[in-house]
């Protein structure tokens, strides 16, 4: 091997006599195996100083794991990574960290019990002569930090007291006070709001004036066009392409990453609307949101839009039973029903694709076949307290390939799957209760394009069977593009009610925000 | 890290599903492996075949079958992602007081004599119930009151102990009768143990009751909101663990012919070492009684080879836990090996 150890390059950088070439990191024949898959195969991926360069697949097209090569989480099985011309071999994500890479994961890595100035500081804490740590100098060198960047944060504030945002700007500031030159941001939107993500823009145009170099994943086509310099498609582990922003669309790219043209986005059909299944009325929880009513017929699907933190999610979540509500009646087919679990939700034929998979939706370490049954077993597949193995098998099969959830496996981990094929056997789960009602939050989100027409396709197809439908979507053209009729929510009251002739992204964004 | 799609794949499904095997053959390769060690050293030390003597393995079946009992019950509320501490004193609470409607009337110091030579099933009863109501306050506290398992059954654990030795004021129960001593003669404790692996094997791997026992495990919230009532299912795991308590304090009772308060004391620790050196996850929603069985035996093999060898007693406990923590080390890196 030919690579210089990380710890000379780090050397080198300290030193400041950092070799100037044209890309400050490329990556060439990267392949990297696990057992039985190919993640990665013959990957090339080049960022040049001073851009922001966007990473697109479809989940499981590895970009996750070129990421995690990147920032020495995984050691390529072949291949070379070149950091400033200079061919290195990165052995643990300190490693990275140390060379001028910085990773901000999805899930935030922040300790929650200690402040912001700790936090970014740990492990290179300023000590006074006695060897402890200098908490003044801290603060000085943190405050200093937040200037540069343009953050507004107290740096004495302990983490947990932060939002989701907030935390995000910790990372990113102690990101860059390792003087990296790379900073990798996965997802780093996929729980802000629009004010929220504009600060954030910001701070990475400043970043990238200053010669930083950022990939970026993302699954909002929007925010490239927005943001990205140049960007990178890989499908099925394979590199396609790498293009400029400027010279391409937002059909080429998406042709780019599927291999396919999607020519539907939103198959919404016509579908004969039927009696009022679900009727809320004055629904509160309260502190969180009030005085909400709405109907949804046989076949409809309702729309909900509005801002994170609108309450959106909660209203479904006192529907369905997980929060019940203090004021207010849910009114099922007509017949006025307490429902207070989800138990008794589902005994009256709702289902409830949560938003958040991971928290509230699979059972990780178990397998797709336990994981799709759990819901039905209450009323069906059960003789005396007897699972019937072969009947329950051979339904979530049929379901598993009418969803077509690509694995080889019924006895595979719900965990080994890409977030589109988890969101399908979570979407069998409930479909396999037969619903009457169907409350889906969020029911594309990080999910690459492929899968979400398919998951389009079925909400359109079960609407049509007659199940009513209420959609939760931050995803405008989703919401806009699947609803019959649109509630917008705004601070835990509802604004207002779009039907499908008149809704339009201004009408929805005017509602959602005044 | 897309693969085929499900379709072509069906006719695989069987010989997928057999894939879950080796987590148990590895454990029982781990048996087979100490008692060879066993084995050779046998010959080189003492002489004589550890594993040809069944004479030896029986009695070592025996000493475990208690253990067994309680740490099938220890392994379903492990699979919730629970803990139950309460296990021993359990043992002691029921012992003594089943012991006391099971004298017979030629023990002139019977504690109701009025109450003597009962049949048998009247103190069997009262011991299960007994435990059965133990575990059921366990699970009360945990799904009501929300606060950990490990607290709640560390306070059943002090709790039951004292009333194991308030009950007597630390007095031994004897007398027996013989009907009472007979579910401790013999085999029948291997029996009881084996019956019970079996019930509850088939229970959580066919039974709703065993697939909820799973969900909460792997994910309480996912759980709840697939419509399981996690109070419900928890109450009734404990309850389960509980009721095994008091059959195993039962059967050592029997064993004995007699009941003491100390009875059971650490028996908490080895069933929980039993289900984890078997494979269960203390993280939830991994386990399986068939591992526990022969995590039970494996407990048993270390004990009684440790004898045959003639290993001091103190020197026995040392390597013990050693024992157990290198089990869990192992389990730890297998299952770090299967995600990466």
């Amino acid at each position: 091997m030919s690579s210089i150890s990380p710890s000379t390059m780090a050397a080198v950088r300290r030193s400041g006599a950092v070799p100037n070439a044209e890309y400050l990191l490329a990556v060439e024949g990267i392949r990297k195996e696990f057992p039985g898959v190919v993640a990665l195969d013959d990957v090339l991926f080049r960022l040049r100083r001073g851009t922001v360069h966007a990473l697109m697949g479809e989940n499981g097209a590895g970009k996750s794991t070129l990421m995690k090569i990147l920032a020495g989480i995984y050691t390529p099985d072949q291949g070379e990574v070149a950091l400033r011309g200079v061919p290195i071999r990165l052995l643990s994500p300190l490693d990275a960290l140390e060379n001028g890479i910085a990773m901000i994961h999805q899930e935030l890595n922040l300790m929650p019990f200690m402040t912001v100035a700790e936090n970014i500081w740990i492990r290179r804490e300023p000590t006074n002569r006695f060897g402890f740590v200098d908490h003044k100098e801290m603060h000085r060198m943190t405050s200093e930090l937040f200037e540069r960047l343009k953050i507004d944060l107290d740096p004495e504030v302990e983490v947990r007291h932060l939002s989701v945002a907030s935390r995000q700007m910790v990372e990113i500031a102690k990101a860059v006070s390792y003087e990296s030159d790379v900073l990798i941001m996965d997802e780093p939107t996929s729980a802000l709001t629009e004010t929220e993500v504009g600060h954030l823009f910001a701070i990475i145009r400043d970043l990238r004036a200053h010669g930083i170099g950022i990939v970026y994943i993302t699954h909002k086509m929007s925010e490239l066009f927005e943001i990205a310099d140049e960007f990178s498609v890989f499908r099925d582990g394979k590199y396609i392409g790498t293009h400029a922003a400027a010279d391409v669309t937002r059909d080429d790219i998406i042709r780019m990453m599927v291999g396919r043209e999607i020519t539907q986005m939103f198959p919404k059909e016509e579908v004969p609307i039927g009696e009022v299944a679900l009727s809320v009325k004055n629904l509160s929880l309260k502190g969180v949101f009030e005085d909400v009513s709405f109907d949804i017929r046989a076949g409809e699907i309702l729309g909900v839009a509005g801002l994170v933190g609108s309450g959106r999610s909660n209203v479904a979540e006192t529907v369905f039973g997980v929060t019940p509500a203090t004021s207010g009646t849910i009114q099922l087919y007509g017949k006025q029903v307490d429902v207070s679990t989800p138990t008794v939700a589902i005994k009256n034929h709702m289902a409830f694709l949560t938003e958040d998979r991971k928290d509230t939706g699979c059972l990780l370490i178990l397998d797709i076949l336990q994981n799709m049954q759990v819901a039905v077993l209450h009323d069906r597949f059960v003789k005396g307290g007897f699972v019937q193995e072969r009947a329950i098998e051979v339904a979530c099969e049929e379901m598993a390939k009418r969803l077509r959830v690509k694995t080889p496996s019924l006895f595979e981990r719900i965990e080994n799957l890409s977030g589109g094929n988890q969101q399908k056997v979570l979407i069998g789960r409930w479909l396999l209760t037969n619903p009457r009602i169907l409350i889906l939050d969020e029911p594309t989100r990080g999910i690459d394009v492929g899968a979400k027409a398919e998951i389009h396709r079925i909400v359109t197809e079960f609407a049509k069977a007659g199940v009513a439908v209420l959609m939760i979507s931050s995803e405008m053209p989703e919401v806009l593009g699947m609803s019959d009729r649109i509630m917008v929510m705004h601070e835990g009251k509802v604004t207002g009610f779009l039907d499908r002739s008149e809704a339009t992204q201004v009408k929805v964004m005017e509602l959602a925000s005044r | 890290m897309e693969s085929r799609a499900l379709a072509d794949t069906a006719p695989q499904d069987r010989s997928k599903r057999k894939r879950k095997l080796p987590t148990e053959l590895s454990i029982f390769l781990v048996l087979v492996g100490i008692a060879l060690v066993y084995e050779v050293l046998g010959w080189i030390f003492v002489h004589q075949s550890f594993l040809l003597n069944s004479q030896r393995l029986t009695i070592m079946v025996l000493q475990v079958s208690v253990i067994g009992i309680i740490a099938v019950g220890v392994t379903q509320v492990i699979i919730t992602g629970g803990i139950d501490l309460s296990s021993g004193s359990v043992v002691g609470m029921t012992a003594m007081i089943a012991a006391g409607f099971a004298q017979s009337s030629t023990w002139t110091r019977a504690m109701y004599p009025t109450l003597t030579d009962l049949p048998a099933i009247i103190p069997i009863a009262t011991g299960v119930l007994i435990g059965l109501a133990a575990g059921l306050v366990n699970g009360w506290l945990i799904a009501f009151t929300k606060i950990p398992p490990f607290i709640a059954t560390l306070g059943m654990m002090v709790s039951a102990r004292g009333v194991a030795k308030w009950y007597t004021k630390g007095q031994p129960v004897s007398g027996l009768t013989d009907q009472f001593n007979f579910i401790g003669s013999g085999a029948w404790p291997v029996l009881v143990f084996l019956t019970v692996a079996f019930v509850f094997h088939i229970a959580l791997r066919y039974t709703r009751y065993g697939k909820f026992t799973y969900a909460i495990g792997a994910n309480p919230q996912a759980a709840r909101v697939s419509g399981i009532n996690i109070e419900a299912h928890l109450i009734k795991v404990y309850a389960v663990a509980g009721a095994l308590a008091g059959l195993a304090g039962i059967v050592t009772a029997a064993r004995a012919q007699t009941a003491q308060s100390g009875m059971g004391v650490m028996y908490e620790l080895d069933a929980i070492a039993a289900a984890v050196i078997g494979g269960t996850s203390l993280a939830g929603g991994v386990g399986r009684i068939t591992g526990t069985v022969i995590g039970t035996i494996i407990l048993g093999v270390m004990t009684s080879g440790f004898t045959f060898l003639r290993v001091d007693a103190y020197y026995q406990e040392i390597i013990k836990g050693a024992i157990i923590v290198a089990a869990v080390v192992a389990d730890v890196y297998r299952q770090k090996r299967k995600k990466v």
